[in-house]
Parts: C-alpha cells; sequence; structure tokens
C-alpha cells in the first residue's frame, strides 16, 4: 500500500479497471470451482461468505416467522394460527435471529471477510479452527432447525424456567442443544480473531493505528470468548433438571427458578454487545470513510468499545427488576446500566462529530449508516426507560421492551450489518451495485422500520404484555399500523437481495478502492487475491488519514 | 373505557401519575438529545456533502473538552433519572402501613384471589377506592406476572416464593388486569378485570354469599391437619406457639434471627426443617403436596388472627378508625 501512497493519493485511487478488463484477474472466488474448494477452504473470505449463506438463510427462516407473528396480530382474535402455533413462532423467531443471525452476522461474515485483510494479514491465526468453527455453527443450525421442523419449540427464545424445565412439551432440548453447540463457534471464532489482532498485524500497524472496527471486534471477541461458556452451563443445567429430574430450579425440590434468570442473562446480556459492537465498528469505518475524515476521538470510540464489554457483564439484573431480586439489588444493576449508557452515548456524538466540516460523500453506505444512527439513537435512549426502576416496573414484558430491542438490535445491528455489507460488498465481490436502489432501499427499511416499532412504544406504555397471541381489542389500530410497516420492511428487504444479486451478474466492476478509503482492506484488488496480498503491507500512518491527501476543493 | 384509540394508559392509581410524571421527564430528555443529534448529523450531511470523490474533510481528530462534555453532561442527567426512579420505586416496593390485604393465586391460565372475610373470585378482582390494597401471591406452576397497567405496578409470580404489590385507586371503574410473564398456551388468556368499587358498594359486594372468612377457613384446616395439637397456645406443645407471633423476631435453631412474615410462615409449613426456631426439635412433617397454596394462604391468614384479646381488641378499633376516616 505505502508503495502505492509514494505514488500519490490520485494513483493509489484510480480504478484499475483496465486492468481487470485487459487479463481476467486470480481472486478468491475462481482460483478452485469444486464444492470441496469451498467446503474444505481455509481461507477466511469464503469461509466469510459461507457464514453469509447460512446467516442469510436463518434471517429468511427467523423473517417468515415475523411475518406470520405480525398478520396473526393483524386483528385482535387469535384466528390465523392456533394459540400454541403463534407460541412457536415467536419463540422460533427469536431463536433463528438471536443465535444465527444477530450473533453471527457482522463478526463471522463481514469480520471473517475483512479482519485479516484490515490487519494486512494472509487469513487468521488459525485457518483451520475457522472451517472448524463455521461447522460447529452450522451443526447447531441444523440441530435447530430440525427443532422447528419437528415440531418446533414454544417456551421463547428465553427458555425461563420451570416453564422450560418443566411445564413444556415441545422440543426444548433439541433447540437448546442447537443453541448449545453453536455457542463453541462463536467462542471458537473470538478466540480466533483476538489472537489473530494480537499477533497478525502488519508491520507498523501498531495498536492504535488500527481501524476502529478491529477495535470492536476485539472487545467483541472478549464478551464471546468470556460469556459464551455461561449460556453453555445454563443449557447444560436445564438438560440435566429436564432429562434426569435434578432439581437446579424446581422450587418443589429447593430448587430456584429465578437462578435460571441469572444464569441467562449473565450470557445473553452481554450477548447484546455482541450483537452491537461489530456493527458500531462497521458504522466507525463507514463515516470516516463517507465523510473523508478522521474519527473523531479516536481513542474515545476505541475504549468505549472495551468498556462497553466490560460492563456489559455487569449489568445483566436489570432484565430481573420485578422478578424477585431484592430492590437494593435492583438499585445497583439500575445504576450500572446508566454508566454502561455512557460509553455508546460517548460514540454517537463522535460518529456526528467526524461529519463536522467533512467531505461528506452520500454514497449508500453512508445512507445506510445515517439510518443506522436515527433508530439507534432511538434503541439507545429508550434503554434509559427501561433502566429506570420506577417506569421499568409498568413496561417489563410490555410491548415498550420489544420496541426498544428491536430499535437496538435491527435498527442497530442489521443496520450496522447492512452499512457495512455495502461498503465491502465491490471488495467482496469485485462487483458494484445500483447505488439509487440501495439508498432507496435504505429509505424503504428506514420508514418500514419506524412504522413497525414505533407504534409499538405507545402500545407498551398502554399495558399491552408481550407474547400475546389475542389482545384487547382497543389495540388493534396501532397494531395494524405495525403489521402495515412490516410489510414495507420485508420489501425492503427483498429489494436489498434483488439489486445485490443483480450486481454479481451485471454490476460493474468495482475496481481496488471505489470509495477512495483509507484502509489496507482497498489497497489490494477487488476480489482480493487468495492470500489477500501480493506483497507485505507496510502501515506507517494512522488510520484514516484523509488529510494527507492533496486537498481538493469539494 | 374499553373504545376509542387510546395513546396514553388511564391513571387508575394514586402511583400512576408518579410515573407518568418521571416518564414524561425522560420522554422530554430523549426527545432532545434525539432531535439535537439528528439534526446535527441532518445538517452536516447537507452543509458539507460533495460528490468530489477526492475531496478531503478537515484535519480534526478530536477534542478533550468535549469528550468529557458529552460524558459527565448525559452522565449526570441520568444521575437525575436514576434517583427519581429509585425513590418512585421504593415508593412502589413498600406498601404503606394499613393496606387491605388479599391473597391470589396464578395458576396455567387463571388468576385465583382471595379476601380475608372468605370471598373468592377467578380472573376478576373487586377492591375498593381510596383504600391502599395489598396483593400477595405466588404461582403453583410457572411463572406469571401480575400486570395492572392502569395502576403501574405489576410483579413476577414464582413458584415456591411469595411476591406482593400494592396500589391505591384512585377512580370507580374497571381495569386491565394482565398476566405479563409468558406461561404457556393460554398466556394471552390470562386475563382479567379490577373493578374498582366506592367502599361502601365494596362492603357489599363484600358480605355476599360466603363461607366463612379466611382465617375460619384455616382454622378448620388447623385442627383438621392437626395442627393444633403440637402447636398449643399455651406454648407447651412440641412446637411453638403461633399466638401473636405474626410479625415478631424469632431466633433460629442455627443462630440467626428471622422475622415471622408470611413467607416465613409458608417455609415451615412446606418445608418446616428449613429454618427451625430455637429450642424445637425437627418433628413437623413437610405438608409439601398435602395443602394447596390456597389453603397455605388460609392458615397464614389463620395465623395472623392469633392475637391476645387486648391487641386483637386494639386491631379492631384501628380498622374501624380508617374506615370512618375513608368515608
Amino acid at each position: 500500500m505505502r508503495e502505492a501512497l509514494r505514488q500519490g493519493p490520485a494513483e493509489r485511487d484510480k480504478p484499475v479497471m483496465d486492468s481487470t478488463i485487459a487479463s481476467p484477474q486470480v481472486t478468491y472466488l475462481n482460483h478452485e470451482h469444486t464444492l470441496a474448494s469451498w467446503l474444505l477452504t481455509k481461507d477466511h473470505k469464503r469461509i466469510g461468505l459461507l457464514y453469509m449463506g447460512v446467516v442469510t438463510f436463518a434471517f429468511f427462516l427467523g423473517g417468515i416467522f415475523a411475518t406470520l407473528i405480525r398478520m396473526e396480530l393483524a386483528t385482535p382474535a387469535g384466528d390465523l394460527v392456533s394459540a400454541d402455533t403463534y407460541n412457536k413462532m415467536f419463540t422460533m423467531h427469536g431463536v433463528a435471529m438471536v443465535f444465527f443471525v444477530l450473533i453471527p452476522a457482522v463478526p463471522a461474515i463481514l469480520g471473517n471477510f475483512i479482519l485479516p485483510l484490515m490487519l494486512g494479514a494472509k487469513d487468521v491465526a488459525f485457518p483451520k479452527l475457522n472451517l472448524l468453527s463455521w461447522y460447529i455453527f452450522v451443526i447447531g443450525f441444523l440441530f435447530t432447525v430440525y427443532a422447528m421442523v419437528t415440531g418446533g419449540v414454544d417456551t421463547g427464545w428465553t427458555f425461563y424456567t420451570p416453564y422450560s424445565s418443566q411445564a413444556s412439551n415441545t422440543n426444548v432440548m433439541a433447540t437448546g442443544l442447537g443453541v448449545f453447540i453453536t455457542g463453541f463457534a462463536s467462542i471458537l471464532t473470538g478466540l480466533n480473531f483476538m489472537v489473530t489482532i494480537h499477533r497478525m498485524r502488519a508491520p507498523g500497524l501498531t495498536w492504535f493505528r488500527l481501524p476502529l472496527f478491529v477495535w470492536a471486534v476485539y472487545a467483541t471477541s472478549l464478551v464471546q470468548i468470556l460469556g459464551t461458556p455461561v449460556i453453555a452451563i445454563t443449557v447444560l443445567a436445564l438438560a440435566i433438571e429436564r432429562f434426569l429430574g435434578f432439581p437446579i430450579f424446581d422450587p418443589a425440590n429447593g430448587g430456584d427458578p429465578v437462578l435460571f434468570q441469572h444464569m441467562f442473562w449473565f450470557y445473553s446480556h452481554p450477548a447484546v454487545y455482541i450483537m452491537i459492537l461489530p456493527p458500531m465498528g462497521a458504522i466507525s469505518e463507514v463515516i470516516a470513510a463517507f465523510s473523508r475524515k478522521s474519527i473523531f476521538g479516536y481513542s474515545f470510540v476505541a475504549f468505549s468499545s472495551l468498556a462497553i464489554a466490560v460492563f456489559g457483564f455487569l449489568v445483566w439484573a436489570h432484565h430481573m427488576f420485578i422478578s424477585g431480586i431484592s430492590v437494593y439489588a435492583a438499585l445497583v444493576f439500575s445504576f450500572l446500566t446508566y454508566a454502561v449508557a455512557i460509553p455508546s452515548a460517548v460514540k454517537t456524538f463522535n460518529w456526528a462529530a467526524t461529519m463536522y466540516k467533512g467531505a461528506i460523500w452520500l454514497k449508500a453506505p453512508m445512507i445506510w449508516a445515517i439510518a443506522f444512527l436515527g433508530l439507534f439513537l432511538v434503541g439507545g435512549l429508550t434503554g434509559l426507560f427501561t433502566a429506570s426502576l420506577g417506569v421499568d416496573v409498568h413496561l417489563h414484558d410490555t410491548y415498550f421492551v420489544v420496541a426498544h430491542f428491536h430499535f437496538i438490535m435491527v435498527g442497530g445491528a442489521i443496520m450496522g450489518y447492512f452499512a457495512g455489507l455495502h461498503y465491502w460488498w465491490p471488495k467482496i465481490t469485485g462487483r458494484m451495485y445500483s447505488d439509487i436502489w440501495a439508498k432507496v432501499a435504505a429509505v424503504i427499511v428506514f420508514v418500514g422500520f419506524n412504522l413497525t416499532f414505533g407504534p409499538q412504544f405507545i402500545l407498551g406504555y398502554l399495558g399491552m404484555p408481550r407474547r400475546y397471541h389475542v389482545y384487547p381489542e382497543e389495540f388493534q389500530v396501532l397494531n395494524v399500523l405495525s403489521s402495515a410497516g412490516a410489510s414495507i420492511l420485508a420489501l425492503g428487504y427483498i429489494l436489498i437481495a434483488i439489486y445485490l444479486v443483480a450486481s454479481i451478474i451485471r454490476g460493474e466492476a468495482a475496481g481496488n478502492n471505489p470509495w477512495h478509503a483509507t484502509g489496507l482492506e482497498w489497497t489490494t484488488q477487488s476480489p482480493p487475491l487468495p492470500h489477500n496480498f501480493a506483497e507485505q503491507p507496510v502501515v506507517t500512518e494512522e488510520a484514516y488519514a484523509y488529510e494527507k491527501r492533496e486537498v481538493t476543493v469539494g | 373505557m374499553f373504545s376509542g384509540i387510546p395513546l396514553f394508559p388511564e391513571q387508575g392509581s394514586t402511583i400512576a401519575a408518579d410515573v407518568d410524571a418521571l416518564y414524561l421527564f425522560i420522554v422530554a430528555v430523549t426527545a432532545f438529545f434525539g432531535i439535537l443529534v439528528t439534526v446535527v448529523v441532518l445538517y452536516f450531511g447537507v452543509k458539507y456533502r460533495t460528490n468530489d470523490p477526492m475531496a478531503v474533510g478537515e484535519r480534526i481528530h478530536g477534542s478533550i473538552p468535549l469528550e468529557l462534555a458529552w460524558s459527565i453532561i448525559p452522565f449526570l442527567i441520568t444521575i437525575v433519572i436514576f434517583i427519581w426512579s429509585a425513590d418512585i420505586f421504593f415508593h412502589i416496593q413498600r406498601p404503606p402501613d394499613q393496606t387491605l390485604e388479599i391473597y391470589a393465586t396464578g395458576k396455567q391460565w387463571m388468576w385465583k384471589f382471595q379476601h380475608l372475610n372468605g370471598q373468592a373470585e377467578i380472573n376478576e378482582l373487586h377492591v375498593p377506592m381510596g383504600r391502599p390494597v395489598r396483593i400477595t401471591f405466588t404461582s403453583e406452576d410457572v411463572l406469571h406476572s401480575l400486570s395492572l397497567p392502569a395502576f403501574r405496578v405489576k410483579a413476577d409470580a414464582i413458584p415456591g416464593r411469595y411476591s406482593s404489590l400494592w396500589f391505591e385507586a384512585t377512580g370507580v371503574g374497571e381495569y386491565h388486569l394482565f398476566c405479563a410473564e409468558y406461561c404457556g398456551t393460554k398466556h394471552s388468556g390470562m386475563v382479567g378485570r379490577i373493578v374498582v368499587m366506592e367502599p361502601t358498594a365494596y362492603q357489599e359486594w363484600l358480605s355476599g354469599t360466603i363461607e366463612g372468612t379466611m382465617a375460619d377457613r384455616g382454622a378448620r384446616l388447623f385442627s383438621d391437619l392437626a395442627c393444633n395439637t403440637c402447636h398449643l397456645e399455651d406454648g407447651r406443645g412440641r412446637g411453638p406457639s403461633l399466638v401473636d407471633r405474626f410479625g415478631a423476631t424469632e431466633m433460629m435453631a442455627d443462630g440467626g434471627a428471622r422475622v415471622v412474615d408470611e413467607a416465613y410462615l409458608r417455609e415451615s409449613i412446606l418445608t418446616p426443617q428449613a429454618r427451625l426456631v430455637a429450642g424445637y426439635q425437627p418433628l413437623m412433617p413437610t405438608f409439601q403436596g398435602i395443602v394447596s397454596e390456597e389453603s397455605v394462604m388460609a392458615l397464614i391468614e389463620y395465623v395472623k388472627s392469633l392475637e391476645t384479646a387486648a391487641v386483637a381488641a386494639a386491631g379492631e378499633t384501628g380498622h374501624e378508625a380508617a374506615e370512618a376516616a375513608g368515608h
């Protein structure tokens, strides 16, 4: 890259279309063609695409369940599906989306593809382990799909005891086993990335020259390694009670059903940060690239990721304010929850400040990033309501909570994923998609999303409990709005699939660096070589050194 | 009441206005910051936009004062919210001294309520207006959650434990009663209504067909289960006397002290060996699986009614005085 830099920025950023047309380049996509070359690949880029395949399928599956839920809720009566079916729908929607979309989406797809490129590395530290992780992930997913097609599961994705341990007669354990297995993929990926970041950085790529996406992935890896074993233990404890009758959670024999909630949330709250930190990292990349500026307060953004990862382990019982914990415990957890809100706020302010006096190029990824900012803002700020002890008593287990976490997980994590996907798509495929359609899709998703989940805040404050198959008639209008929004949202997602597929078939060649962005991933060809770089890149400057280019007046 | 398109819930209890005030304060704070950031982002997005892919932004790397400002100011604001929230939370969690006691049991998929005078109802709860009501409840099977949105209160019903919530209804009417914790097939059918009545109408309703008070029922159980053969009133039985014990602090065999409350009485009936009163042998059998949750509640009410004559008389007048003041 620095070879290129010496030639001057203009040369470096010039698309290399001429050479692509003249001689077909060797890329990680075309150097081998057999099925085995994909299924036995140790190439992080191909593994990233393998994850993309499974995650996209899981997203589609979860989307179908969501569609059925919103169709059912268009009328107050339970007239589309039976109560049992409805309960399975929202459970399987949650399981598919949380464990097989949100947790792997950005780290396992974009992280796998981009992280080694960003570091100037040939691959991750343990390429075979990386492939093994994907197989573990797939086996976990297949168990879960098996559980779904052979009757489904109805405990809610939270698997609360004693319902899950004693009452439910659905496929609790097959689903639990799926979650248990897939957890190991998450642990191993976290481990792999952490070692990769420590050991595989290009010469000159010091910690404070790392792109912020790398910091975010590092913080995420920490959570994956430390948190995921706890969900494994929790599921195991549930299995011991369900199969062997050992009363860990059964109060009639000295167990404690609330213990399950402590254990479950000790993982599942930090898991929220597994979902949101990497998209935050992707957003930092996109905002810097399209503002043509260094990220405002680089070290604050970097350390806020670590602060979130650490504080994230100390707030789990804010899911349990009215679940039988003492008022003093509730006090502590409420306070810590406000504390963890601050690093997220810091990130948001820094993103906004990055745009100040930037040269803002409003291409599709930036539009997605701005849409992310809008939705994440609402998601984060509504967390102040649920963290508030006095208000949460009323909001707990209502649609307010449903709306809040969808704003974080879909408005935040999924929008961030799409921002990152649009940003790196030319690198991944070597093709440009339609910028205008991508912008249209972002607007459709933004509008559809707000219409889907906005009314749910009002429903929640009115007191409508979540997981209700049948609801009082006065809530119908708001529910119909929500369902209408969901159909707009679905259209937006379908549109993305259409223009992205179209880009592969007849998209323009992207060239090395279509966004004229900094970062090692843009110095190699698109799609990259099988081993990423023709020669070992050397880094001599901090990330986002846009101002070192010749300044042209915009 | 059940028509139109509501956008804000009714305020049915004394606490509702307090919760709403805090809620609206947080709405104002979050709307301010939400709009601020949105406007700033959109303004920058328009003002600094360019179509020249080679243009670069100004060399700005950050500002420590700004970082500190937007860390500390939001933190201070959240502290205000935190303290205000905690104050209301304590108010919600701590019932006043004189409350009307009602017992409830959640089970798949209904709520069963018992009034002290013996009146029982399912998925419907009659309460008087203008008087603090405390509901003590548990679950017979899985988790449930008693949610009264118009009163802004809610608490999980947990098998093996007593939960409680209290409210003072401010207006006559009917309000929703939901189960808010997912509990299986008919979770959304585990709903009912709270009927708030004028105190006189409530008294009238209460004196409908009944077969003795909860304490009476407890007394019958107390002899049917042969509790009375050990727990003699004069204290000379194999078990401690239960007269005047409710609310007292007992020394435990393991050296600790324990206030005799509903939870302790329930535990002592179902798992007597868990915490023994000092000076007594672990002779009592367990009544787990023998008495239902509702019978346990009746037994507790009976134990509460075991007061020496003087205390009992004072309690009666106290109640009457409170009622007279309410009229």
